[in-house]
Parts: C-alpha cells; structure tokens; sequence
C-alpha cells in the first residue's frame, strides 16, 4: 500500500477548517489508546480530562486564566510564521518581559500608585520586544538563522530569571527561598470579577485578537505581512522591505509574549520564581498552528489548549495519571494538525503497490 | 598534569553527544531535508535507553533501545515530510516537543533511579600513555564509534557512489528524480539515519554521561547540534572540530566553579548557548561562504509528478 499525493488547483476551504477538528478528534482517540494501554478507563480518563474542567465555575476561571497567556503569544506568533519568521524563543521573550516588568515591584517596592501596573505591562512589552529584536537583528544583519538564534536566548533569559531571583533579587525576608519580594497591591494585575481569580490578562488576549484581527484584514501591513510570506520576491517588486519585516514581526510578538509575562507574574503568581511558565511559550506555537494563524482561531485553540492543562492536573489529582500526559497529548496534537494540514492542498489516494507495478 | 587529564576526559564526554547527533543531523541536510527535531529525537533515545538498560541491566541492550527510539521519532518525522509533504520547519518543532513530553511522560517513575553505566572499554597499551591516553584511548565504545563514524561519513558522502546520490538529492531533486533516483525513499533512509545518531547521542547522556534520568536532560544540545551543521559547513569533518569547541564551553563552567572562580554559575551555564549564537553569526556574516556547500533544496518538499 502507498500513499499518493495529487495538488488540488485551489486549497480546499472545506479542509482548512475540518483539518484542525480532524486533528482534534484522532489526538482523543490516541488519547483513549493510550490511557487504556496505561490500565486506565479510557472513557472516564477523558471525561476527566476534557469535560470535567468545563463543569464548574472554578476551573472555568482557571481556564481563562491560563488561556490568555497562550492566547496572547499565538497571535504574536501568527505575524512571524504567516511572514515566514520562525520565532520559537517566545518561552525567553516572555521571560524576559517578566523580568523588565518587575524591576518597578522589585527595585522600587516603596512606590505604589496607580501607574505601576501600566507601567509594569508597558515595560514587560519593551522587554519582550527589545529581546524579540535580538534574533531579528542577528538575521538581518549577519544571515543568522533565526529559529537557533531565538531559542537558544530563551535558555539565556531562563537563566538570568534563575540568577536574579537566586542573588540581586531575592526576597530579604524571604528565609532564603530563590523568590523575589511579594508584589506590592499596587503592582498586581487587577481582578476582572471580584474575589476571583480571573485577571486583566484575559482582555489584554482578547484586545490582541481584535487588532491583530484588523491588522491582518484591513492594513497594508497585513497585506505584507502575507505577501512577504507566500512570495518573497512578488514583495520585493512591491517595494516592501524584508528586513524590516523581519524586525517588525519579531518586535511585536516579542512584546505580545512580554506583555504575557509580566501579568503572568503580577497576575496567578505574585512575585518572581525561578519558573515562571510551563512552557507557554512553545505551547502558543501549538495554539498558532491549530488556529490556523488566525487571530479567531488562535482564542479558540488557545483554550483548547489550556484545557489540556487543566484537564492534566485535574486527571493527576483524581486518577493519578502522570500531569506529564497533558504536554505528550500537545506533542500529538500539532502532529496530527500537520498531517491533516496535507489536506487543505493535496488529494490524498492510497494505491495498491501490486496495482502500482501493473501500470 | 592530572587536572589537565581529567579537563581532557570531561570535554570527550561533553564533546561526543553532539559530534552524535550533528553526524546525523548533517546526513539528513545533505539529503535536502532539515530536521528540527533532534532535540527530541535525542531524548526519546535518552529515555528509552536509560528505561531498557535498567529493567535488563544491559547497557548494550539500553544502546539498542535508545537507536530504535531515535528511529521511530524520525519515521514519524519522515511519513509527515515526506509522504506528506508538511512544513519541515514545523514538523521538526512538533517532533521536538512531542519527544520532550512523551520522553518526560516514559521517563517519570525512573527520577532519581540510578541507571546502569556503559562501563568503559580501554585500548590496552594506548591507555598508558600520559595526558592523553586515558582521554582519547580509555572512554567508553561510543566515543569510538563516533570517530569511527565521522571518518565513515566523510568517506561515504564523498568517496562512494551512494553518498554522491544522497547529495545529488539535496542539491537538485529535480534532477536526479528525472535520473531516476528515488528521491523520498533516499531521504528516509538518510533521516532514519539522523534518527539513530540522535537516539545514540541520547543514550550517551543517559547511560554515560550522567547515568541518570532527569526530565529534559537533554537540554538544548539537540539545537546546539543544529547550529554545529551550520558551523561546520555541511563538512563531517569540520564537524570534529565545532562539537569539541562547544563540549570545551559547557565543560568550562564545571572546573570553573571548582576553581572557585567568582563568576555567577548562571552567567557559566548560559556560555554554550552565547557561544552557538556567536558562531553562527560568525559563520554566517559571510553570505557566499556560508552558502557554498549549502545543500540547495534543503527544506523544499518534493512531490514526485506521476
């Protein structure tokens, strides 16, 4: 048996929408798979994992709470890889937007006023964006490539984070525990329902969805944005600039992913810990895929994906399923998007070898 | 005398996981396909090693479990690329982070477990000799194998008939499909190949390098390895020389702090990171020759017409 490929003339609409509920649907059946061959009921496994979470206002919470972050990233990243940019060191823009954030919380803890937390959120972005430019520049000036570049400054901004919080940073009255000081009132990410624990953060995600929804769709930058992506060279004839695409792209998910960062820890956490993330960063480029690089699809995917989270934690506490499930169960799932992505362009026959050699 | 001994076997041991798996790695380029998931190639290698080595107390059997795990993961990368023709760029990451979250799942009742070591296997007589002999004649069989591998590959992609196809393929699929030349069938064997490098540089960090299973042990050497390609221009040769560079920085950082230099350990642990960022803006601030031995079709799809 082989598998054949024929091009279709147009990529099928139909496929570009069923692709990702296609994927979905084989990753929870590769789930039932698996949770059965690790002697669980695979039925009340993914109920637990999956459906669970959405029953009860607390994990509702939750879910939002860890859907922003992930939101907010994959539509920073949906600027870089529609225009060809392979940023995957948003894990260390974040870091470091979380770092520059909180020198005001940090360094000067004495001064509480209304302005900290914009102020906070403004230098979380210039934080994000200035480390975004790094690998953009690289690329730009000296033919770097930019997906080594970019990931390996995120194991550098992990281990600045690790410093800190370990040395200049640390917490005076904090018995020795590598923390930071606990942010003040003044510097934490206000409550959108009182007493809960859904932050600002959720419509910082939903405000990036909508502009970079118009962006794309209704500014000459969108539309170079895909150009320069799809032909490189019908954009140069256009006049526009690679290079400073290039920047551009990398600045503003680099900012999107430091603005993540900083109310990620002014927001859930409260102060600067070693690890700060698990591992949103590269899960937002999971959530970028499986929402198809549109900023609609990315909010849907991104609380998909913060499920998977959720669902993994609570599948820990009540079954003893590894938590670790849930990052194997991303692994799969941008696998299968993938391979359904073959999809949207390609007719796809599977042809007898025996049949194949009578031709 | 002795310091200098034990910094020389240090750096063989950081050294040979990335010679490994850039071996592959370059194979896979030269056959025009780029695999960005040697990362996590290599830790499914890694933990299928460390978790067979274990349960049958032979290292050698682990070493056959971490090849078959590093194959598996790269069949599964070839089936998306090649038969269906996806984004190499993303397929790699997907791979990557796949590995690390089965290989965290496979491994997490082995942390804290100590593993079987690969004991080492001393040349007699060469062994003796001073400085350098216990460093390049007492290691263990990998270390070998990887020397043995790099003269082999040069001699294979250069010198053999087969080798000339699998860069005829990278350089022009076109062509050499027109030629008749199977172009997919020899870029899955040349990324099953990368495959079995990365899982062999993976079993080295579990079953040689630290013997133990920690969650993400390999930590970015898969990536470094990526850019040692690059570095070595698509030459095994000159890939002696970037993986021993770089096992030198990462080695650095540990005699360092035994001397007691005051450098914060953070700022030593990030130096192999800094240091691929710098040589790859080194090796690339000169476009024409960065690209001379740059395989032309390395990450463009190939679909056969029929």
């Amino acid at each position: 048996m082989q598998i054949e490929l024929q091009k279709r003339a147009l990529p099928s609409s139909l496929m570009t929408w069923l692709s990702p509920a296609l994927a979905i649907t084989l990753t929870v059946l590769t789930g039932a798979l698996m949770f059965g061959m690790l002697g669980f009921n695979p039925a009340q496994a993914l109920y637990v994992y999956f459906i669970a979470p959405l029953l009860d206002s607390w994990s509702l919470q939750e879910l939002v709470v860890k859907a922003a972050p992930l939101v907010l990233i994959g539509v920073g990243l949906s600027i870089c890889y529609r225009s060809n940019n392979w940023n995957i060191g948003a894990e260390g823009q974040f870091t470091m937007g979380a770092i520059l954030g909180s020198i005001l919380p940090v360094v000067f803890y004495q001064w509480e006023s209304p302005l900290t937390f914009p102020l906070m959120v403004a230098l979380g972005a210039l934080g994000g964006a200035l480390f975004g430019a790094i690998p953009a520049l690289l690329k730009n000036k000296f033919g770097a490539n930019e997906i080594l570049t970019s990931l390996m400054l995120t194991y550098v901004a992990l281990l600045t984070l690790d410093y800190l919080v370990r040395g200049p940073w640390k917490n005076p009255e904090g018995f020795n525990f590598p923390e930071s000081r606990l942010f003040s009132d003044a510097a934490l990410a206000p409550s959108l329902i009182a007493d809960s624990r859904m932050h600002i953060g959720a419509l910082f995600a939903v405000i990036a969805v909508i502009a970079i929804f118009i962006l794309f769709s209704r500014t000459l930058k969108g539309f170079e944005i895909r150009v320069l992506g799809a032909t490189p060279r019908a954009g140069n004839f256009a006049g526009f600039s690679k290079e400073r695409m290039i920047l551009f792209a990398f600045m503003t998910s680099g900012a999107l992913a430091g603005i993540a960062g900083i109310i990620e820890v002014a927001g859930p956490i409260g102060q600067l810990t070693p690890t700060i993330s698990p591992g949103y960063g590269f899960t937002a480029i999971i959530v970028a895929f499986l929402g198809r690089l549109n900023p609609i699809g990315i909010l849907f995917a991104g609380l998909l994906l913060a499920l998977s989270y959720l669902g993994g934690e609570a599948a820990q506490i009540e079954l003893g399923i590894s938590e670790k499930t849930s990052k194997a169960f991303q692994g799969i799932l941008l696998f299968y998007i993938l391979a359904c992505d073959t999809l949207i362009h390609y007719h796809v026959k599977f042809v007898s070898s025996k049949k194949k050699e009578a031709v | 005398m002795e310091i200098l001994e034990a910094i020389l076997i240090t750096i063989v041991t950081a050294s040979t996981p990335l010679l490994l798996a850039a071996l592959g790695e370059l194979v896979v380029e030269r056959s025009g396909v780029l695999n960005l998931g040697v990362e996590g190639m290599m830790i499914m290698g890694a933990v299928c090693a460390f978790a067979v080595s274990l349960t049958t107390g032979n290292p050698y059997l682990g070493l056959v479990a971490g090849m078959l795990g590093g194959v598996v993961m790269s069949i599964l990368f070839g089936f998306l690329t090649l038969t269906l023709v996806s984004n190499q760029v993303a397929t790699g990451l997907a791979l990557t982070l796949l590995g690390l979250g089965l290989s965290g799942m496979v491994g997490e009742g082995f942390v804290g477990t100590p593993g079987v070591k690969l004991a080492p296997l001393p040349i007699p007589g060469l062994v003796e000799l001073p400085v350098i002999g216990r460093a390049l004649f007492g290691q263990d069989p990998l270390f070998y194998l990887s020397v043995v591998l790099t003269i082999g590959t040069t001699w294979f992609l250069f010198k053999s008939r087969a080798g000339l196809i699998v860069r005829a393929v990278g350089e022009n699929h076109g062509s050499a499909h027109a030629l008749g030349y199977s172009v997919i069938k020899v870029r899955y064997l040349a990324v099953m190949f990368g495959g079995l490098c990365a899982g062999l540089a993976g079993a080295y960090l579990s079953l040689v390098y630290t013997s133990l299973w920690i969650e993400n042990m390999t930590a970015g050497r898969g990536w470094i390895a990526l850019a040692l390609v690059v570095f070595a221009s698509w030459l095994p040769k000159r890939l002696i020389i970037g993986a021993y560079l770089f096992g030198t920085v990462s080695i650095l950082q540990f005699h360092a702090q035994g001397a007691g230099i005051g450098i914060p350990s953070q700022l030593l642990s990030a130096l192999p990171y800094l240091a691929t960022i710098l040589a790859l803006v080194f090796i690339s601030r000169n476009r024409a020759v960065a690209r001379a031995n740059t395989p032309a079709c390395l990450g463009l799809a190939f679909v056969p017409d029929r």
